[in-house]
Order: structure tokens, then C-alpha cells, then sequence
């Protein structure tokens, strides 16, 4: 029985491994300079490069027409996650409120016209979705980049499952109180949601800040890009050149996972809730 | 439905304005332009465009590259999904059966989860990179030359285990849901019932376990076909010629690259049929399981 229970640490252990090591040694070589990763491959230890590496990587004006930093792409990738995440919370918060406290004639066309947004993904709609964005004139601009992105109903489910759980007395004890639609909504369903605000905004955040095709298409001026839009240029540009920059290559793969990774972290408890009971 | 509701005539449709109209004018009118566009042979000079019926989709299906990329793509979805199922099944049952550190480890295992695809494909890069490689190097050792990006095979290995290293955090966090979510007293039955361990697992643990296992099934599918596209489009580094592609990367390859508009937004409706398929087998699942709880 100990033997087996020592088994199972090691097969742990051995997972945990495989999947830290990368990201470790993708961290602790981008302290080295170029020239020793160059030619010692990658490191392991502490270069001694941290700060001025990560200071190029922030303020070095890179990319093809040299105007974009890595700061603004941090911004960049900052106003994607955040927009993206209070965007989706607040349409779908209303559209499942709407569906679930109201009497609704074409309620049922509604729910199905929404649902069935979940069953194609951005990826297979992209060229004709880049065309309407031509059409309407919001390619390089922020609001391109956010709002096709919210054309997605997984809030709204999120939303309507939670909402349906809400004790039909709350609403009872607030209309005798003489409380309207709004006032409900603000003052009662609103605070009682942030739990699950929280665990949507997270996952949420991950999702719009982790993004690639979409920004890919829709951005072509460089300060617009978002730091994951941008690895590609990273490397077709840096470890293109002589002595490639693996180091810069690096502490930009790291600040591009460091604030996802660090949010799932963090709320990790929030985050597997409201992964595992929404089922998406 | 509730049994109190409000009743307003107008209010309702007030707060389903907004999430109605993007999903009209980002869901449905791209979705049907694609529809459309696949019937219609565009000009690539952009003079207009002629209906040509259902010979994109007769082009497509006939195409000697098309199909092998259909190939490759079912190829790699059935061991992307396979061996992530199958290492995250894995490390969800031992972290279940060890008392001691299990939070620990959760907190190692799943947080790759939130590396983006192209993220963890650059890092693969560096790591099958001719030079400071260190997987390379190791393949050296046993004699095998690996030169990701010209080889074929050696790419597409790449590609897998990137993705499958992606993917599985997301396999364990559910799995290890569900085994936590298993009754004690159907676990201490079993204890009782079955000495062996190897037994009690394949007769117990896993029959309870298959809904989250099917759903997990669809969901990996649906990531090996879709979400992978930032991986293969960092290792392929936009020359795909020789390059293993899924089906993803070859609509984007034709639409954005090759300009071939009702090719590409044909393949776009073929993958919409894959996906509609998958998501009843899901729904219908889904439907089993209310059911049952």
C-alpha cells in the first residue's frame, strides 16, 4: 500500500514536471544574453539579465515599422481582457434577465436564436466575418477587435442557470416592496450575482486576453497589437536575425502568460467553479 | 421558468437589444454570407462574382491535397484528444487517491490552462529549435535527426505535443471534479467489494465517470480542431507547404492568403456541418445527463 501511495507521488511529481519545466526554463534562459543562449542552448540558473532585458523588452520600439513597445502591447492586451470580460458580463447579464423574469412572446425563438451562437466557433466564420468588419469600417480599431468577440452566448447560459437558482420568494418580497424590473435588477440581482460576476470575469478575462485568430485578422497597425498577436512577429523578426534574440523572444512569451496564469492562480477556486459547473 | 415574472411589454426586449444585435450582425450575417459565398466563384481581381452551384464543394472534396489535409486533421484530433484524455485521466486519479498535497499539486497542474496556444507554440518552438533545443538534443542522442519545420513528420509531432501539453490541465480540472464528486459511499462499497485497485477503477470509477469523459471527448475535439490554430500557425510560420495543416488553417490559408473566396468559405460551411454534428451528439448528452441528475 505505501509503495503504491509512493507511485502515485511520482507519477504527480513526474506530470508537474513536464508541465513547469518549459515555462521555468523559457523564464530562467531569458535572463541569459543572446549570445550565450546562442551558443549554450538553454539555461538554467539565474543570467544576471532580468531587468535589462525585460527594460528592452517594455521600451525597445520593435516590429516592422519600429513604433511598438512591449508596454503598449501589454496595454493593448489589458484593454482586450478587460473589455472583453465587463462586455460580455453586462450583455449577457441583461439578455438572461430578460429571458428568466420576464413573460416573453418570442422568449423561446430568442433562447434558441442565442443558443445556437454556441455551436460555431469565430474560427469557421472568419473570412466573412473579417468581410462585414471591412464593410462597417472597424478594422484597427478597438471596437473591431472587442465586440465581434462578445457574438458568443456562453454568459448568457452562465447567467440564466444561476439566475433560475435564485429563490422565487426574492422577487415576491421585492414587488411587494414595490420594487420595478430595474430596481430589482440593480438593487437585489446584481449583488447577489458578484460570485459568479467574479468567476465569469475571470474566465472570461483568460479567454479575450489569450486571443490570436481575431486580433490577427483585424489588426494590421501595429499599435493595436496585443502581446499573444504579436509573437508571431516576435519570432519571423528576432530569431530571424543573425544572432537570434532568443532572450527578448522569452521575457515577451513570459509577459504574455505571466497576468492570465497569475489570474488563474489567484482565483483558482473561483476559476474551477465556474469552469467545471458551466460545462464550457 | 420562474412563477413570478414581471410583465413589461417592451422592457424585456430593452435588455435583450444589445446581445440580439451583436449576434445579428457578428453571428447570423457572416454565417449566412458564408453560406452564400460558397456557391459563388469570386473574381480575385474583385470584378464581380459568378454562381457556380455546388462546384466549390465538388472541387474541395475532390482535391488530392484537401483530403489529405482531412487526413492529417483527423490524424492529429484523435492523439491530441487521446493523449490528453489519457494523461490528464491520469494525473486526476492520482491526485485524487494521494490525501497528502493534492491541493499542491492541483495548483501545479492546472495553471498551463491559461498559457494562450500561440504562447505555448512559441515556447515549443524554442524547444524544437534546430539549435538551442533542448528535445532536439535529446532526439539527437538516440540518433534521430529531428528538423522540425522541414520535415513532416518531425512538425507534426511537434504540434502534438505542444497541443497535448496545452490541453492537459483542462482534462485533469475535470476529471478530478468528477472523481471528487463521486458519493464516499459508492467509493467505500467498492473499496470493500474489489481488493484490486486495477479492477475497482475499470468496473467502478470509470462507468461513473463517463459523462464527464464524453463531454470531455466533444470539448477536446472541438480544441484539436480550432483552438490548436495559434500553435500550427506559429510552428508553421505561415509556410504551410510542406507543413502538416488542419482544416482551420487551410480556410484561413485560402481565404486570407490565396484570396480564393468561395473555396474558402465552402470549406468554412463543411466545418460548420462538423461541428453541427458534434454539438447534437453533446446536446443529446447533455439531455441524458439532466436526466440523470
Amino acid at each position: 500500500m505505501r509503495r503504491l501511495r509512493l507511485l502515485d507521488h511520482l507519477i504527480l511529481l513526474a506530470g508537474c514536471f513536464v508541465m513547469l519545466a518549459p515555462v521555468v526554463l523559457a523564464f530562467t534562459t531569458s535572463t541569459y544574453d543572446a549570445v550565450t543562449i546562442h551558443t549554450q542552448g538553454l539555461k538554467f540558473g539565474w543570467g544576471g539579465h532580468f531587468t535589462d532585458t525585460y527594460a528592452e523588452v517594455l521600451t525597445k520600439k520593435g516590429g516592422f515599422t519600429g513604433e511598438i513597445t512591449g508596454a503598449r502591447m501589454v496595454l493593448n492586451s489589458m484593454i482586450l481582457g478587460i473589455g472583453f470580460a465587463v462586455g460580455k458580463i453586462a450583455l449577457s447579464m441583461l439578455a438572461a434577465y430578460a429571458i428568466v423574469y420576464f413573460r416573453l412572446r418570442l422568449g423561446t425563438l430568442f433562447f434558441w436564436m442565442i443558443f445556437t451562437t454556441l455551436l460555431l466557433p469565430l474560427e469557421v466564420r472568419i473570412l466573412p466575418s473579417y468581410a462585414v468588419m471591412t464593410q462597417l469600417g472597424l478594422t484597427n480599431t478597438y471596437t473591431g477587435l472587442i465586440v465581434p468577440l462578445l457574438a458568443s452566448a456562453t454568459g448568457t447560459f452562465f447567467f440564466r442557470q444561476y439566475f433560475r437558482s435564485v429563490p422565487d420568494e426574492l422577487l415576491e418580497a421585492a414587488r411587494l416592496d414595490g420594487a420595478g424590473p430595474w430596481k430589482f435588477f440593480v438593487d437585489i440581482l446584481v449583488p447577489l450575482s458578484r460570485p459568479m460576476m467574479a468567476a465569469i470575469f475571470i474566465i472570461m478575462f483568460v479567454y479575450g486576453w489569450n486571443q490570436y485568430l481575431w486580433p490577427t485578422l483585424i489588426t494590421t497597425d501595429e499599435s493595436l497589437f496585443t502581446l499573444v498577436r504579436g509573437i508571431k512577429q516576435i519570432l519571423l523578426v528576432w530569431v530571424g536575425s543573425q544572432i537570434p534574440d532568443y532572450n527578448q523572444a522569452f521575457a515577451l512569451a513570459i509577459l504574455a502568460m505571466l497576468p492570465p496564469v497569475l489570474v488563474v492562480l489567484v482565483f483558482q477556486r473561483w476559476f474551477i467553479k465556474g469552469l467545471t459547473e458551466s460545462d464550457k | 421558468m420562474k412563477r413570478v415574472q414581471f410583465s413589461s411589454r417592451w422592457l424585456p426586449y430593452l435588455f435583450l437589444a444589445p446581445q440580439m444585435a451583436i449576434i445579428f450582425v457578428f453571428f447570423y450575417w457572416p454565417s449566412v454570407q458564408a453560406v452564400q459565398s460558397s456557391f459563388y466563384l469570386e473574381d480575385p481581381f474583385g470584378f464581380g462574382s459568378t454562381f457556380v452551384g455546388l462546384e466549390n464543394y465538388a472541387d474541395i472534396l475532390s482535391s488530392h491535397e484537401y483530403l489529405g489535409i482531412a487526413k492529417f486533421t483527423l490524424v492529429f484530433t484523435l492523439l491530441v484528444t487521446g493523449l490528453s484524455l489519457g494523461l490528464g485521466l491520469l494525473l486526476a486519479v492520482k491526485a485524487d487517491a494521494v490525501l497528502r498535497g493534492s491541493h499542491s499539486y492541483k495548483t501545479l497542474l492546472i495553471w498551463v490552462y491559461a498559457v494562450a496556444p500561440p504562447v505555448a507554440g512559441l515556447i515549443g518552438m524554442m524547444f524544437f529549435d534546430q539549435h538551442i533545443g533542448p528535445l532536439v538534443r535529446a532526439a539527437a542522442f538516440f540518433g534521430w535527426d529531428m528538423k522540425v519545420g522541414l520535415d513532416y513528420t518531425d512538425t507534426a509531432i511537434a504540434m502534438i505535443t505542444v497541443s497535448v501539453w496545452k490541453q492537459i490541465p483542462y482534462n485533469f480540472i475535470f476529471f478530478l471534479s468528477g472523481l471528487q464528486s463521486l458519493p464516499a459511499s459508492v467509493r467505500e462499497a467498492a473499496l470493500i467489494d474489489c481488493r484490486s485497485g486495477a479492477r475497482r477503477f475499470l468496473d467502478v470509477t470509470l462507468p461513473l465517470l463517463a459523462p464527464t469523459a464524453f463531454f470531455l471527448l466533444i470539448m477536446n475535439m472541438t480544441y484539436a480542431l480550432f483552438e490548436t490554430f495559434g500553435i500550427i500557425d506559429v510552428i508553421v510560420k505561415d509556410k504551410a507547404a510542406n507543413n502538416p495543416i488542419t482544416l482551420v488553417y487551410k480556410v484561413y490559408m485560402d481565404g486570407f492568403r490565396g484570396n480564393d473566396l468561395g473555396g474558402s468559405s465552402a470549406q468554412s460551411v463543411i466545418l460548420m456541418l462538423i461541428v453541427f454534428v458534434l454539438t447534437i451528439f453533446q446536446f443529446r448528452f447533455i439531455e441524458r445527463r439532466v436526466h440523470y441528475g
